[in-house]
């Protein structure tokens, strides 16, 4: 008798958190950078007769996907207190690899993987300086910003490639096809998604990267490969630019060194909008999403209701700087 | 047998003597309070211990055997543990995680493992219970009180099994009822057979709780005594050096 209501309590314990489910749904920022997402799809849906048809339904998650599944890699970059600005350029680099390579004949798995190993190699050029090198994040990936552009010029002569040799129609099919009616880089962007939530919920290299982003010193003291595990974050960051940039020659049919250029302001402004903090320690995966979603929910919002572009900027970035500011103010 | 014994340790920093031939031993399950002025090298021998510096000269042993710790780590893998002054915590974490930051118990087969949250949760919630802290396995310890911090420090020491813990200034800045819930935590662990060094400024708090104090200044250790031979007038006198050491 005596163990059972020991055992119970001790159960009790396990069980008890400070605020319940529903406190701790509250004070997720996702759960209302969502809420602020379906509210505008809604909104939309009641006020326009064109929001909610399958067309633009389709364009829009196809146009948000890139950006979303970049923002998968920046968020864990960022969860770890680190930023990269490279990765704009890091797509303009590996969409002229992919691009250089297919028209020289050789087929999409080569071209892919001549991209994929580009990104990578940028990735561990980052990675190393910031994690062994110990420069700071912000320095070292605007260096590459630069460096990676340049390259893509040097690679391409500058010129546009539009001939992708003998597996065009593949590549095409890839990034401007559908599966079951939804847009390939969509289905990418789902499944990439899940991988990285089960990644960081479910796994030490998740655990250790939120503590890293917590108390960097800490998670060093107990024992955590800090290193090695910043190093990881920067190459998957570039990866998920180079899958991007795929998808998105794909898609446009053709490639130019402008591919991606001042792409990285919107995938950190959707890891931002999303949840993820600058200062490092938080950030998910759904929220990256969302967040991504909610950028392009609102630029598809005020193209159909009919604002001038030229506003465009000022709703998006009106909407970063909100997202930031209502969180200062839910933790108080 | 010993849990730890220091003989001759000094360390400096360029032209800074931080430590200068300080010999100590510690004993199963014995508080040792560790006192002394800002800057007499308190802090200083606590990291040595817990491997975050090496000794300039001397030696450690630990049960008998001589060791050197190259990082933290190693420190802990020797049944060590360090309770920073600045409690090297996530805040971002929930008490579990931290407890388990950096040996996460995992389940699955070969190399897909997924962690093994309601391990994690269940011992916490043991090790809490054993420590007699309100602290809850879930919550963040962002929204925890200090004390409930230090219990998850202490928690974290007792999921290792360590034979001896270091507690730098544990009680420095925390309220009145959450010292006394600290000084709790170290009588459990001394308890449970823990040797536990506390650095403190405290009069009261060392007095309260420790079997032995210990006294340094500027780096040298000028009193060893146990805590019922001394008083802290005299403790006093020592740490100022209107005392001089016999
Ligand atoms: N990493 C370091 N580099 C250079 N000097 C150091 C370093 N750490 C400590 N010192 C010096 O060693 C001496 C002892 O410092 P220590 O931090 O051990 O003192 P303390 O007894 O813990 O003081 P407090 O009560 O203020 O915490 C001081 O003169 C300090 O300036
Ligand atoms: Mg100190």
């Amino acid at each position: 008798m005596a163990a059972n209501t020991a055992n119970a309590s001790l159960d009790d314990a396990i069980n008890r958190t400070g605020d319940g489910f529903l406190g701790r749904l509250l004070g997720r920022h996702v759960f209302w950078v969502t809420v602020a997402a379906i509210l505008a799809c809604l909104i939309m849906s009641v006020a326009t007769d064109t929001f909610a048809t399958e067309r633009n339904l389709f364009n829009v998650t196809r146009n948000f996907a890139f950006v979303g599944i970049v923002a998968l890699g920046m968020t864990a970059v960022i969860i770890t207190g680190g930023i990269d600005l490279s990765v704009g350029s890091v797509m303009g680099v590996c969409g002229i690899l992919i691009g250089v390579v297919m028209s020289a004949g050789y087929s999409f798995t080569v071209g892919a993987a001549a991209a994929l190993a580009g990104a990578g190699a940028v990735g561990l050029i980052n990675g190393w300086l910031i994690a062994y090198a110990g420069m700071p994040p912000f320095v070292v990936t605007l260096g590459m910003l630069s460096i990676a552009r340049s390259l893509a010029m040097v690679f391409s002569n500058n010129k546009m490639i539009y001939d992708f040799g003998p597996d065009t129609d593949l590549l095409l099919a890839l990034g401007g096809g559908t599966t079951f009616g939804v847009a390939n880089p969509v289905v990418v962007l789902v499944v990439l998604a899940l991988a990285f939530g089960f990644v960081l919920r479910w796994t030490r290299w998740g655990t250790w990267i939120y503590a890293i982003g917590g108390n960097e010193q800490a998670a060093n003291l107990t024992g955590v490969p800090v290193r090695a595990l910043k190093l990881s974050v920067y190459v998957l960051c570039s990866l998920t630019a180079g899958i991007a940039a795929i998808l998105m020659v794909g898609w446009l049919g053709a490639v130019t060194t402008g591919l991606g250029q001042t792409d990285e302001l919107r995938v950190i402004a959707a890891s931002v909008i999303g949840g993820a903090n600058l200062m490092g320690g938080a950030g998910t995966a759904l929220g990256a999403v969302v967040g991504a979603a909610l950028i392009e929910v609102i630029r598809n919002s005020l193209l159909l209701l009919g604002v001038d572009a030229f506003w465009q900027g000022t709703f998006v970035g009106g909407f970063i700087i909100l997202a930031v500011a209502f969180e200062r103010f839910r933790r108080r | 047998m010993s849990v730890l014994e220091l003989q001759g340790i000094s360390k400096s920093f360029g032209a800074i003597r931080a430590l200068s031939e300080v010999s100590l031993t510690v004993r199963p399950g014995e508080v040792i309070g560790l006192m002394g002025d800002n800057g007499a090298g308190k802090s200083t021998l606590v990291k040595i211990i817990g491997g975050n510096f090496a000794p300039s000269a001397g030696s450690i042993r630990i049960a008998d055997r001589t060791v050197q710790f190259a990082r933290p780590v190693e420190a802990r893998e020797a049944g060590i543990e360090v309770v920073y002054q600045d409690l090297a915590l996530c805040d971002n974490l929930t008490a579990a995680a931290n407890v388990f930051l950096g040996r996460e118990p995992t389940r699955g087969v070969g190399p897909f493992r997924v962690l093994d949250y309601g391990a994690m949760y269940r011992r916490a919630a043991e090790l809490f219970a054993e420590l007699k802290s309100e602290t809850r396995p879930r919550d963040l310890v962002r929204s925890m009180s200090g004390g409930q911090r230090q219990a998850v420090a202490i928690a974290r020491a007792r999921l290792s099994d360590s034979r001896l813990v270091l507690m730098d200034e544990p009680t420095a800045a925390i309220s009145v009822r959450q010292v006394a819930e600290v000084l709790d935590l170290i009588r459990r662990l001394r308890d449970r057979g823990v040797a536990v060094i506390l650095v403190s400024h405290r009069m009261p708090d060392v007095f309260g709780v420790a079997d032995r104090v210990v006294v340094l200044r500027r780096g040298r250790l000028v009193a060893d005594r146990p805590a019922g031979d001394s008083s802290p007038e005299e403790v006093t006198g020592l740490i100022t050096g209107a005392i001089e050491a016999v």
